[in-house]
């Protein structure tokens, strides 16, 4: 199995070649794009490297489940990781206190042996499972090494260390405090004034910043009426953003919107995510579909950013499972139906493979 | 005209030549973009024996966004711009701020019709007048609602005076929209306005199977003002498939992709 591994990954793009790769946590792009680590392996994948630099992320959260604070979290640590500023703003009283349940990345020895220990044991699994896997498999430990350094694997369990936290700058922000959304507009200008771009520069010594915003229209702020403010906040932010070294997650719960503004937000946004959670005990998707016990929810994608190209991006599959491997890291699968008996299958024959064509399903979000 | 023509083009009468006064609009939504439309647009513009000129107002992306995707097109902005062909104003930190007065709102789109004119005075002065074709764009026109602050009539106000510029000057607007905003909307909307002004409605919308990698969405255009050989108006529907790449677009009607 060693021996393979090698040979497939002299076949694979050696990022350390690229001179820009020098600073962690950066990776170039197609068109010109830059990439950084969203956190969680998998997604990196999904995204074609990472979120670009100079873009809006939008995540539309499950009303009633805290998944976006999954894809949050990693997010943010993976930041911290890098040593890259952080400007993170909630809706809670105290923004700061969210810093503690970030998690801390598992240590790359640890992640080696586990590695290995996963893949023996999925090698096990694959013999008399679907073949296909079998290649997804190899491509996904092969990622995993070439993007050590890049993409940490976190442990959900384990709290990220006090020395890293306090070592970096940080900004904290209540959107409590900001009744006209004025100061927070301040606060993100002078955040990402300190991140300037400089195009066709050396984009080896970048150093990236990142904005977490946690569920920006949540009434405890009390923007309720202030639909135009949030849109006009949203649209400078993406338009500072654009023009420095920043990518900003934004998180929000689309049913407190109205249809319209909701619509008007996700078309501001230049990549698109949406979260759900998975109803605890639903039969019949537990016979659809398999590993339906790890799953914690499910993760769609519905844009993916059009940086400098007008080529939109097609994913194999929009809609993924989001598990915790091991109770501990965050892994996404594309959703492998379970053989289904034909007393209970034939309504779903239409959406047979999971390609993209499962977005009809009931999977729909 | 040397590039071949695709259906598109067709559809768009772009085969005679382009009448003056047109006024375009393109809508599109979250899951399918529009964007290629308007890219395809100011190369045809541009293209056209060095008398177009294009004005393109932007409120979504930078310069530079559409100088690489343009260069892929095989045409090249950053040379238009120097010789005053493309005029680009970037708009993307436009806000006309909250005020109690209504002006103060309507002053930054009286400045930026300002801007326009201005633009379109010069154009037009540079050219004789058989030649003039000068296409003003705007992408998109929802963020300038945000822009002005959800106040919708300044924003058609903006639009009747860049429409006026129209038929004064025989300039063509071309206008991108997402129709998917005002869908769950009543009453008179935005979109209803600027359908009823436009000469051509193009609609970009996803295939209702979803995405693939092979059809990336539909197109329907409805061309309102063909007149045909009786002298009669009518309007003609067209509607294909296309798959967008990197430097050009395919058009083809449904089925016909194996």
């Amino acid at each position: 199995m060693a021996s393979m591994r090698a040979k497939t990954s002299s076949f694979s793009r050696n990022q350390s070649a690229l001179p820009l790769a020098q600073t962690p946590g950066i990776k170039p792009g197609p068109n010109g794009a830059t990439f950084i680590s969203t956190g969680i392996p998998d997604l990196d994948k999904i995204l074609g490297g990472g979120f670009p630099l100079g873009s809006l992320i939008m995540i539309m959260e499950d009303a009633e489940a805290p998944h976006h604070l999954l894809l949050l979290r990693n997010f943010m640590s993976q930041g911290l990781v890098h040593n890259q500023p952080l400007l993170y703003a909630s809706p809670s009283k105290d923004p700061r206190a969210f810093l503690g349940t970030l998690p801390s990345p598992i240590s790359s020895k640890d992640e080696k042996s586990r590695n290995t220990d996963a893949e023996q044991e999925k090698g096990l699994r694959i013999a008399w499972q679907y073949k296909k896997y079998f290649g997804e498999q190899q491509q996904n430990s092969e990622n995993h090494r070439n993007a050590m350094e890049y993409c940490n694997e976190f442990d959900l369990r384990k709290p990220l260390e006090r020395q890293i936290l306090n070592a970096q700058r940080i900004d904290c922000f209540s959107s409590q405090d900001s009744p006209n959304l004025t100061a927070f507009r301040d606060r993100c200008s002078s955040f990402l004034a300190q991140l300037p771009r400089n195009d066709g520069g050396n984009r080896g010594n970048v150093c990236a910043g990142r904005i977490a915003i946690q569920s920006f229209c949540a009434p405890q702020c009390g923007y309720s009426k202030m639909e135009w403010d949030m849109l006009s906040f949203i649209r400078s932010l993406k338009s500072k953003v654009r023009s420095s070294n920043a990518v900003a997650v934004i998180t929000f719960p689309p049913p407190l919107l109205s249809p319209s503004f909701s619509k008007r937000w996700q078309h501001m946004a230049d990549t698109l995510l949406a979260v759900r959670a998975i109803p605890e005990d639903d039969k019949e998707l537990a016979k659809l579909l398999t590993g339906y016990q790890d799953m914690v929810g499910f993760l769609h994608v519905h844009k993916v950013a059009q940086i400098n190209t007008q080529v939109p991006v097609i994913l194999e599959a929009t809609t993924f499972s989001i598990k915790l491997q091991r109770r501990r890291s965050l892994v996404l699968e594309r959703l492998n139906q379970a053989p289904v008996d034909g007393s209970s299958g034939n309504s779903y024959d239409g959406s047979g493979s999971c390609s993209s064509s499962s977005k009809s399903t009931i999977l729909d979000f | 005209m040397e590039q071949p023509l695709n259906l598109l083009d067709e559809a768009l009468v772009l085969v005679s030549s382009p009448p003056p006064g047109r006024v375009i609009l393109i809508e599109d939504q979250v899951e399918t973009s529009g964007a290629f439309v308007l890219h395809h647009l100011i190369k045809r513009a541009l293209s056209l024996d060095s008398s177009g000129v294009v004005i393109f107002v932007s409120l979504s992306q930078p310069f530079s966004h559409y100088e690489r995707i343009l260069r892929k097109l095989g045409c090249n902005l950053v040379a238009h711009r120097e010789n005053g062909r493309f005029i680009f104003f970037d708009m993307l930190k436009l806000e006309c701020p909250d005020g109690d007065e209504g002006d103060v709102i309507g002053g930054g789109l009286v400045d930026l019709y300002r801007k326009i004119q201005k633009a379109v005075e010069v154009g037009s002065s540079a050219l004789p007048e058989h030649k003039r074709c000068i296409t003003i764009m705007i992408d998109d026109i929802s963020l300038l609602e945000v822009a002005a602050n959800g106040s919708s009539p300044y924003v058609l106000d903006f639009l009747h005076y860049c429409h006026s510029l129209t038929s004064e000057n025989g300039c063509s607007l071309v206008i991108l929209n997402h129709d998917d905003i005002y869908s769950s909307m009543m009453g008179p909307t935005l979109t209803l306005q600027m359908e009823y002004l436009a000469d051509i409605v193009i609609k970009a919308e996803p295939l209702v199977t979803g995405l693939a990698t092979d059809v990336h969405g539909q197109l329907t255009v409805l061309n309102k003002g063909i007149v045909n050989e009786h002298g009669s108006l009518r309007s003609k529907l067209h509607n294909f498939h296309f798959k967008v790449k990197e430097n050009s677009v395919e058009y083809f009607y449904p089925g016909t992709r194996t």
